[in-house]
């Protein structure tokens, strides 16, 4: 057994004071071994978030600490722990800067990271986008010329651009439509499998995570509730709120499958 | 950039802004060749032909010590759009990298730099400039000086509150986890999303400058004569109203021409970059 990619230990974070306090995190403790993907599961307001955000080190934690290969990190990150630790954001759109172009966006990894020398780093670019089931010329153009998936493919390829080893996935598929969403599911599949990722995959949704996910843990209230192998919680769920987050699941995918075969049905008629 | 050339070319008004804006640009930098007298735009004086009505060659009469009114507006024209080129050169890069830092730092750094702002913006701006030129000599570089002064506040306002709301976007946060520097961000990230609007904005300005670099002069504390200026040409002709009209309606004309023609870009533009005022 190795020791753990990434832990947290205690961490809590309260936002404001006194009375206005609020605790968006209490006491979170779990471990993330390397390789595997560990998904956050929770409704709005859950914590899930804030914990996300301190795991990429955008407010440090007000109690606790979070390691890095064994070593706790500082409040104010140095360079090479945000490398170690991406983020691929929700809204594909606003993520990309619209007045930069897809290859200017990727290189800045690149460049801030020092990777590959000076000259190499288009080719690394064209690369990344190939690896990423993009060609390689889509460098030149601008975000707006691309669709949400592509765009979603794009922000993957810059998570991945600076040789990072934990991916934060926050809600990465909520705001495509199902189709794509499949789609992006299957290729951060691949990648964490062919370079060897960590995720950490944050979702309202369980039935997303739930081909995905090596474990899972369910978030209430700033309160982690239940965390096990994916299998194990969805077949046998100990918590009340992890119940009612699973009989949640099959009402929205048996309305999703009445929509699309209705629709498949409707297609076929059309062509006809 | 050619996509919003050719919106400005079809739309009939601000084809116009661009015709009259042409117009006064390429008198300003060809009047030593469209100027039937280029010498009088300095100290000469011909009582042969003073106070005279328009009249042939001098197409907008001649002022009381017997100038062309036509070659001085053309030499007023280029002193008005050097000061307006200068004072926006000025004023605009420290107008907005302040508000650029003030939005994007927060905290301490937005609370002092907007409190300074507050306080320039709270001086009605005629009073800050009249005050300016009351205590330096009135030069034309004072003038320039005092105009700059009153001016990258509203560049701060402007930028100040679309970095805010740029802040709040994903590709700001994509950068920061990347662990880009405060620099990158602010002028890399967020400047290029001010850009449509600054550029709006100056276009708008360059008749505002003109205008009240005009009133300055105007009320004797702008360009000294013999130098040719718009707004002392007004000011000085305003007493002879209405026997000696051409020695105020010219070059106030001049001063609409050039202003109006600055506006309507500047609408144009507003409306195709989708800017925010």
């Amino acid at each position: 057994m190795t020791a753990p990619i990434l832990e947290l230990a205690a961490v809590s974070k309260i936002f404001g004071t006194g009375a206005d306090a609020v605790r968006a995190a209490q006491s979170i403790s779990f471990a993330v071994n390397k390789g595997e993907c560990l998904a956050i599961v929770g409704e709005s307001g859950s914590g899930k978030s804030t914990v996300a955000n301190m795991i990429l080190g955008i407010y440090p934690p007000s109690g606790g600490e979070i390691r890095l290969n064994g070593t706790t990190l500082p409040a104010s990150r140095k360079l090479e722990h945000r490398r170690a630790i991406q983020l691929v954001q929700q809204n594909p759109l606003s993520s990309l800067n619209p007045r930069r172009s897809i290859g200017a966006s990727l290189r800045l990894a690149l460049d801030v990271h020092g990777i590959g020398a000076r000259k190499e780093r288009a080719d690394l670019v064209g690369g990344l986008l190939e690896e990423v089931g993009l060609p390689a010329d889509f460098a030149r153009r601008s975000p707006a010329a691309l669709s949400g998936g592509q765009c979603q493919r794009v922000a993957i390829a810059r998570a991945l651009a600076c040789q990072s080893e934990i991916v934060v996935l926050d809600e990465p598929t909520s705001a495509l439509d199902v189709l794509v969403q499949a789609r992006v599911l299957k290729l951060l599949n691949q990648l964490r499998e062919t370079r060897n990722l960590t995720f950490v995959f944050i979702t309202h949704d369980l039935s997303v995570v739930r081909n995905i996910a090596s474990r899972i843990a369910v978030f209430e209230k700033g309160r982690m509730v239940e965390l096990g192998q994916t299998e194990d919680l969805f077949a046998n769920p100990a918590h009340s709120y992890t119940r009612r987050l699973i009989s949640a699941v099959p009402v929205v995918t048996r309305e999703e499958d009445a929509l699309r075969s209705s629709l498949a049905a409707g297609l076929e008629e059309t062509t006809k | 950039m050619k996509r919003t050339l050719a919106i400005l070319l079809a739309n009939p008004l601000s084809l116009l802004g661009v015709v009259l804006v042409s117009l006064v640009v390429l008198s300003a930098l060809f009047a030593d060749f469209i100027a039937p007298f280029p010498e009088h735009r300095g100290a000469v004086v011909d009582f042969v032909n003073f106070n005279k009505a328009p009249e042939w060659p001098y197409i907008f009469g001649t002022d009381l010590v017997g100038r062309d009114m036509f070659s001085r507006i053309l030499y007023a024209y280029r002193i008005s759009l050097i000061l307006g080129v200068v004072v926006l050169a000025i004023a605009v890069p420290i107008g907005v990298t302040i508000g650029l830092v003030a939005g994007y730092l927060g905290g301490r750094w937005e609370y002092a730099l907007m409190r300074l702002t507050d306080v320039f913006l709270s001086v009605p701006p005629l009073v800050l400039a009249m005050s300016i030129m009351g205590v330096l000599q009135p030069t034309l570089a004072n003038g320039m000086l005092a105009v700059t002064a009153m001016w990258w506040p509203w560049y701060t306002r402007l930028v100040y509150n679309i970095t805010r709301g740029e802040k709040e976007e994903g590709y700001v946060l994509a950068a920061e986890v990347i662990g880009a520097s405060r620099a990158h961000i602010i002028f890399r990230e967020i400047l290029p999303n001010c850009v449509p609007a600054i550029i709006t904005k100056m276009t708008l300005d360059m008749g505002f400058v003109i205008l009240i670099a005009s009133s300055l002069s105007f009320l004797g504390l702008g360009v000294q004569p013999p130098t040719p200026d718009l707004g002392s040409m007004v000011a000085d002709g305003a007493k002879y109203l209405p026997d000696s009209w051409w020695l105020t309606i010219f070059p106030g004309l001049a001063i609409l021409v050039a202003v109006f023609g600055f506006n309507l870009i500047g609408d144009a533009l507003r409306d195709i970059l989708g800017a925010e005022q």
